[in-house]
């Protein structure tokens, strides 16, 4: 057994780990940090994707399946479950998420908006040939990602505006979003559409 | 108390979705985060054999391990563990091998479970499984399909003498629907004789399979991530002998299925065996590895296909010749698949003869069964290439080809050749309006550009004009197909105290939105707001009574089932408004949420008024029931039949065989739509899963039964980087057959994309003289044909 740190989600906590735990076994069956989920054994789903602090004390995603609980020792971890404010507020690409109906069955969701997060960190406008490059690593099998790409082009605009840095809107290059009914989903007749929020 | 004001019309508006709110926060239900108290860990040891007799198994050393509580062979368990069912025996005679959820003396795919252990932990379950011993006499492999139902082929089941499971034949002249296929092919002026394989799929959902089940108490709850816990708990009792009403099923949050969690697993049965035998509660879940080698796969068709045709292009007749892999075993309703297919091949044509055989072969191979579309795919993918290579064969344009023999507009109600009803649809003005969006006659310009300039970059248009049945489905024809169960669906209504509506639901919806488009049809019908409904699904403690979720059956079947009951919950408010406002119930109309005197805009009565006033029961009228809770149960009188036409643009480079979807339409009608937005993310999902099928995955085994592509390092589900984004759009012809007049979208996607995919890819190639491309057409077989000129 190894004695480790780790912060999860701005919570301290030591645990005796075996050195062959896997840092979301740990997560998920000693913290209880189920919101992270395991979607395969090779570290190619990414489902578990959560953030990681490294050296310098960047948070930067990682796939918690290719991580050793004890590789985490002393680094701070911010899971799905902590990515909402303090006030609990949704992070813009979790709201993004729900507005751009972003997922379905919910599976690939926390690791795909964790790898989201991530990817406007590194990169605050991206195009949507840099959204799909930058999702590369997560497999999402209902949506077909299109969704996807469009809620994380809306979260962009919306961080660049509350940092901002907001500039006018680039053409957009989706194709979805062409003069068609289905595409930009017309939603006007839906009036006080509620954001759900995190339980207290 | 005020209730939430609804928007006047919920049906038809993109609503977001009630499920998100826990998905996006990560705190869902899986299956796999149940923990309960004294919960153990169960792991199962599986064959790395094909086919081979169990001559020993030693389990002693797993039963040293620290932490180990149990451990079980198959031999073990052999008077207990019943065997597997199957619920669509398609013909009397169908071969149906005992399937013991843990084999016994023989195993028949690499995958097959041989010995279980259950621990402490998971770890030293996993640790405990590696130190079993099992010898393994090694058996003749049986992998081909046509030697397999050769004369003198090995067996994979020895003592049934055979590998064919079933034959299956539809003739449309013995049916008396339709003419001979067989004298139309031999009089023809043109044939068209094509081989199309639909390759070895896997469903591949993104939540793995996991199964707890805890025997503490007085019945068996079970918690499984599957699509039928309704049929599940049906089976579970019926192999394990467990009386019905002791044996509860709750499917919580499912992390998609497409078909995949279509099956009573031999996961589950293991599962609650062990936890009946140790009276503690056990989790199984599978690793990605286990998933992708033993739960079932699909597609895996052999079609050998004649289209008969006069020189104008007018189909005179189509014959079907079907080899069908079932895999080691039978599965669920794995026998029924290319039934389903069956009717389909006529797909939107009036053609007037047509012949289908198919016979179910047995390989050494793990099971295939329902993926989404489920026979349908496979026979839309074979009439919409072979329409197109008729196009070719006559030099017309592939769209007129198919205007000359597809059903107009004014012809329904049609009765197709194979007997079924089409019940509405406008092929013209689908096709019409792809067309516009797509630039048909733009692409087809610059497609003869680069030919004639001989650019490396060839451009190719695919069309697919598909249509589907699905709302399954109608009991009495699922009865004459020998299917096991019926095809109803169920809603319940519960109107609480203060007008908030409970919604309780035989569908088992693991993605689709249920709890959102349920919620929208129930405030308009209701009055009530979208906020103020409650959708309760897949425990069959509140939900007993059910079919579950598979076929694009949920809303035309369980949808209607629940506009039945909202309207069995106005006539029961009704006497008790007319009660309040001193009136006759026949001279109530009920609009808006309101009970009004007709002609009388004042002074109505809502059903929270209602609901109130039954809940006291002080002063109701004499003879009346004090509550407004309904049941329906709708049996759908016919199948519905969504169509549409996709229109794709492939790149196709000559010198690296790279093929790049440039442009993608899809214009469905699928009747009409309760959430927009849901059916626009359906779409998506659905043809990203038809393109992969065209592109990307294959199921691969080697010549010993090994499945290659057992990790998702290997089976290559495309990402983000590997799709387009497409265009799509509607077109709306109502089911005329009930009130909500929906279709049904959840496979249409995934029908429709792959022909259209793979006929761009031909489409480009044409020139070179390829008429022919296997699937998955990766850049290597692309670029072979290219080189060979034919695949």
């Amino acid at each position: 057994m190894t004695r480790v740190s780790i912060k999860v989600d701005g919570v301290e906590y030591e645990d005796d780990v075996e050195p062959r735990t896997l840092l979301v076994h740990h997560l998920r069956e000693r913290l209880g940090k189920v919101g992270t989920v395991v979607g395969c054994d090779t570290s190619n789903c990414g489902a578990c994707t959560v953030l990681m602090s490294d050296a310098d004390g960047r948070q930067r995603s990682v796939k918690s399946c290719a991580v050793l609980a004890v590789q985490a020792n002393d680094r701070e971890i911010i899971t799905i479950e902590g990515l909402s404010g303090p006030d609990r507020t949704l992070h813009p690409v979790q709201r993004a998420f729900h507005q751009a109906h972003a997922l379905q069955c919910g599976f690939c969701t926390p690791g795909m908006i964790m790898a989201a997060v991530d990817l406007l960190e590194e990169n605050a406008d991206p195009t949507e040939e840099e959204i799909r490059e930058g999702l590369e690593g997560n497999l999402c099998r209902c949506t077909g990602y299109q969704n996807i790409v469009r809620a994380v082009r809306e979260a962009s605009a919306e961080i660049r505006e509350i940092h901002g840095t907001a500039e006018p809107a680039p053409p957009s290059p989706l194709a979805g979003e062409d003069e068609t009914p289905d595409s930009g989903l017309k939603r006007d007749n839906v009036p006080d559409e509620t954001i759900p929020q995190p339980v207290p | 108390m005020t209730i939430t004001e609804g928007p006047a019309l919920e049906v038809g508006s993109a609503r977001l979705r009630k499920e998100d709110a826990r998905l996006i926060t990560g705190r869902t239900t899986w299956t796999e985060n149940v923990t309960l108290p004294g919960m153990l860990h169960l792991a199962i040891l599986r064959s790395p054999m094909a086919h081979a007799r169990i001559t020993g198994i030693d389990v002693a050393p797993a039963r040293a391990v620290k932490g180990v509580v149990d451990v079980f062979s198959g031999r073990d368990v052999a008077d207990v563990q019943g065997s597997l069912p199957c619920a669509w025996p398609v013909t009397e005679d169908m071969v149906h091998p005992d399937r013991p959820p843990i084999a016994v003396d023989e195993v028949c795919f690499m995958g097959e479970a041989v010995a279980v252990v259950v621990a402490r932990s998971r770890a030293a379950a996993l640790d405990a499984i590696a130190t079993i011993e099992v010898d393994y006499e090694s058996l003749p492999t049986v992998l081909d399909m046509e030697q397999a139902i050769a004369d003198g082929a090995d067996l994979v089941h020895a003592d049934k003498g055979t590998n064919k499971g079933y034959t299956w034949v539809f003739d449309s002249a013995e049916a008396g629907t339709g003419g001979d296929a067989g004298a139309a092919i031999d009089g023809a002026e043109v044939v068209i004789r094509r081989r199309y394989v639909q390759q070895r799929l896997i469903p591949a959902f993104m939540e793995p399979r996991s199964v707890v089940v805890d025997p503490t108490s007085d019945v068996y709850t079970i918690w499984s991530a599957t699509q039928i816990p309704h049929i599940l708990r049906f089976l579970i009792s019926v192999v394990t002998g467990t009386p019905e009403h002791k044996v509860r099923v709750i499917a919580p949050d499912v992390g998609g299925g497409f078909g995949g969690k279509l099956q009573v697993t031999p996961e589950e049965l293991i599962t609650f065996i062990a936890a009946r035998r140790l009276g503690k509660p056990v989790k199984f879940t599978e690793s990605r590895s286990e998933s992708l080698v033993s739960a079932h796969h699909g597609r895996d068709m052999i079609q050998d296909l004649e289209l008969a045709a006069r020189r104008d292009g007018t189909v005179v007749g189509l014959r079907v010749k079907l080899l069908a892999n079932m895999g080691a075993y039978m599965g669920l309703v794995g026998p029924g698949v290319p039934i389903l297919g069956a009717f389909m091949y006529n797909a939107i044509y009036k053609f007037p003869a047509y012949r289908f055989e198919c016979i179910g072969v047995f390989t050494n191979t793990v099971i295939t069964d329902a993926y989404r579309g489920a026979g349908r795919p496979e026979a839309t993918f074979a009439i919409e290439r072979l329409m197109d290579e008729l196009a070719d064969e006559l030099g017309l344009d592939p769209l007129e080809v198919r205007r000359r023999n597809w059903i107009n507009a004014d012809e329904f109600p049609f009765t197709t050749v194979c007997g079924l009803q089409y019940d509405s649809g406008d092929y013209a003005k689908a096709t019409d309006r792809a067309m516009e969006l797509f630039g048909y006659e733009e692409l087809r310009q610059e497609q003869q550009a680069r030919r004639d300039t001989g650019d490396s970059v060839q451009l190719g248009i695919g069309v697919s004009t598909y249509t589907e049945m699905c709302g399954l489905a109608p009991s009495r024809v699922l009865g004459s197909l020998r299917y096991g169960a019926g095809g109803w669906e169920s809603a319940s209504i519960r109107v609480l105290p203060t007008g908030r509506v409970e919604v309780v639901t035989g569908t088992s919806p693991h993605g689709q939105g249920h709890e959102t488009a349920w919620s929208q049809i129930v405030a308009d019908q209701l009055g009530v707001g979208f906020d103020d409904v409650e959708v309760l699904h897949g425990d069959t403690r509140t939900s007993y009574k059910g079919l579950d979720t598979y076929g694009s059956r949920s809303l035309a079947v369980g949808g209607v089932a629940l506009y039945n009951a909202c309207q069995k919950v106005i006539e029961k408010a009704k006497p008790v408004a007319a009660h309040m406002l001193e009136c006759d119930p026949a001279d109530l109309e009920f609009t808006g949420g309101q009970f009004r005197v007709r002609g009388n805009p004042d002074g109505g009565k809502t059903l929270a008024d209602c609901s109130l006033a039954v809940f006291a029961a002080h002063d109701l009228p004499d003879g009346i029931e004090p509550t407004l809770d309904a049941d329906a149960v709708y049996d759908p009188v016919n199948f519905s039949f969504p169509h549409g036409t996709h229109l794709c643009a492939t790149e196709v480079d000559t010198e690296t065989g790279r093929v790049t979807i440039r442009k993608y339409v899809a214009v469905d009608d699928i009747g009409r739509v309760i959430n927009p937005m849901i059916v626009e993310g359906q779409v998506h999902g659905g043809v990203a899963q038809g393109i992969a099928q065209a592109l990307f995955e294959e199921a691969v085994y080697d010549s010993d039964g090994n499945l290659l592509t057992g990790t998702f390092v290997d089976y290559t589900l495309p990402t983000a980087a590997d799709l387009p984004s497409i265009i799509t759009d509607r077109t709306e012809s109502p089911a005329p057959g009930h009130p909500l007049g929906t279709k049904g979208v959840g496979e249409a996607g995934t029908i429709a994309s792959t022909p259209a995919v793979v006929n761009a890819i031909v489409d480009a190639l044409r020139p070179m003289g390829v008429h022919d491309i296997a699937m998955p057409c990766t850049p290597e077989r692309v670029w072979r044909a290219v080189q060979g000129g034919a695949a």
